[in-house]
């Protein structure tokens, strides 16, 4: 049997915040979430979406971090930036093609999701996959993953010309190869009525 | 860990090297005009200065590679010019006294990280630097202390042959003084033992630390420390026993240390002055324009900022234009997220997949 890897699947996310409470009993950022929980367009879906680092081959985080702080594991975990060289410029920030590096202001430094190294280094699962209740963030074997969902994994993405090669998977159709990355908007049906002032969704979207 | 990727190439090793001895040339022209055409250079610390030289290669060295990857360069250049624009000079330079103070003397950004982790780097810190201010000038020949012509109990002190003061012997100034090396040596060793008992308790630090990387360090410096208060040792409570083989174990210690120093995790003695630069260019960004994302149209970063990493991501051949016109730059991290789950979601809807059986 192959070794585990991160497997995730957006539409599986039941918005429940598990994985976001599990995530801050993490050693390595102990307290402190790493993982995104994005809310995708309250007004109009329930979809909610999990999003943990997906360990690029080649990080472009770490390719664009001025202070060269950010560095990958033998075993291709890319860690969060090395405290005594992070320069809190938040390049890696708005690099990352995934959105996922966090910059913390009071320690100025930025931390990221690392697979819950202090588990998965050891063969334990990373936090958020332990708790997942739906499916949506998986840690096994990919004959396991295989053997139990009817799509197929793929860690090939494209952002414009940018080919980016991932440690973590995502779930798709059997038919696909790569997604290819293009601005994607959600919107309802207009409504004939004029915007309601004391829409609590509409409210909760202009609160995110 | 691996490192990540940049190539060098040959001519980035010459301009390095070239920068490397420039700095070390610099060095020995600083030491012979400062101890007087060596006549106050103490030939008794000739491995010291010389141990320092190489370091000084390897600074240098190091330093001119980190500079040569593209981003270093862009934010090193950008840091300096937003400092200098001169309608912001007055108050940068009155924001760099105060950075100094919270960054460089109280590190206060460590201290928010734990009280654990800043107090053994205060005490690593300002042992280290109090002692490098201490034997950098003595080994280099720029300070020497010699007794008056007509007494014996007064010492005098000269900085590059001036006399700067003098004290009588048995004074506190003279205790502190002679015993000031001694003083940051138990400043190191306070600080590596907060270092080690953290280390040793922390399961996120355990699991990230490398040997070469996170502890070698701390067993140089308390190897410089506890062989530098053996030889205090040997003077004054064992009447001198082994002081020559301590000497010499004490040397060798310092100078492997100065050796590492450009290689190793104290390089970031010198790289984090960078820190101090990237705030400047953060302020200038909030001051400045900002970015609207393209896809929620609110803002997300300083425009500047966005410019400067579409700048470079071509020169790092990172390729974000979308087929839509668009820059994937200009996208928002919240945005790119959200986009991911529905170019996701939508791959299934497209393909008519049914949801129920996934």
């Amino acid at each position: 049997m192959s070794e585990s890897a991160f497997f995730i699947d957006h539409s599986r996310c039941i918005g429940c915040q598990s994985c976001v409470q599990a995530c801050a009993e993490c050693d390595t950022h102990r307290g402190v979430s790493m993982i995104h929980l994005e809310t995708i367009q309250r007004s109009d879906s329930v979809q909610t979406a999990p999003q943990v680092c997906m360990h690029c081959e080649d990080p472009i985080c770490a390719r664009v971090c001025p202070a060269d702080a950010i560095k990958k594991t033998p075993d291709g975990v890319v860690q969060s930036s090395l405290k005594p060289r992070c320069i809190g410029c938040s390049n890696c920030v708005v690099s990352c093609p995934f959105g996922v590096p966090k910059y913390s202001a009071q320690i100025d430094q930025m931390m990221k999701c690392d697979m819950c190294y202090d588990r998965s280094s050891i063969g334990k699962k990373p936090m958020c996959a332990s708790v997942c209740p739906s499916g949506a963030l998986t840690y096994t074997t990919m004959e396991e993953i295989q053997r139990t969902r009817s799509g197929i994994p793929i860690n090939t993405w494209r952002f414009g010309e940018e080919i980016v090669k991932t440690k973590v998977y995502v779930m798709v159709p059997r038919e696909v190869e790569r997604i290819d990355v293009s601005l994607v908007q959600i919107s309802g049906t207009p409504s004939p009525l004029a915007a309601d002032p004391y829409d609590v969704a509409l409210m909760l979207e202009g609160a995110q | 860990m691996k490192k990540a990727e940049f190539s060098v190439r040959g001519s980035d090793t010459l301009h390095a090297f070239a920068w490397g001895s420039a700095t070390a040339s610099v060095l020995v022209i600083g030491i012979v005009i400062g101890s007087r055409g060596l006549k106050d250079f103490d030939p008794a610390l000739v491995s010291y200065a010389g141990a320092s030289v190489l370091a000084a290669f390897g600074l240098g060295y190091r330093y001119a590679m980190w500079l040569r990857r593209p981003p270093t360069r862009l934010y090193w250049r950008r840091g300096w010019q937003v400092f200098l624009q001169p309608r912001r000079l007055p108050a940068n330079i009155a924001h760099l006294g105060r950075i100094f103070l919270d960054n460089f003397v109280m590190q206060r950004f460590i201290e928010k990280r734990s009280s654990l982790r800043w107090t053994a780097h205060w005490f690593l810190a300002w042992g280290c630097l109090l002692a490098a201010a201490i034997t950098f000038p003595l080994s280099f020949g720029w300070v020497r202390f010699e007794t008056a012509r007509d007494s014996q109990e007064i010492y005098k002190a000269f900085m590059f042959g001036f006399p700067v003061g003098s004290f009588r012997l048995g004074t506190p100034i003279a205790e502190l003084t002679f015993n000031i090396l001694d003083i940051a040596a138990v400043m190191v060793l306070i600080g590596v033992f907060f270092a080690l008992w953290r280390r040793s308790r922390d399961h996120g630090a355990m699991s990230v630390q490398q040997f070469a990387n996170d502890l070698l360090p701390l067993i140089m410096l308390f190897a410089i420390s506890i062989t530098g208060l053996f030889l205090t040792a040997s003077t004054h409570l064992m009447h001198g026993l082994h002081y020559v083989f301590l000497s010499q174990l004490h040397a060798i210690t310092v100078i492997l240390t100065l050796l590492y120093l450009p290689f190793g995790k104290f390089f970031h003695i010198f790289q984090r002055p960078a820190q101090l630069a990237i705030d400047f260019y953060k302020r200038a960004g909030i001051e400045g324009e900002q970015a609207i994302c393209v896809r929620c149209a609110q803002p997300y970063g300083s425009k500047m900022q966005m410019e400067d990493l579409k700048t470079l991501q071509e020169m790092l051949c990172i390729k974000y234009q979308l087929a839509d016109g668009t820059h994937y730059q200009d996208v928002c991290p919240a945005c790119r997220r959200k986009n991911l789950a529905l170019a996701q979601d939508g791959l299934w809807k497209s393909l008519g997949t049914d949801v129920r059986g996934r």
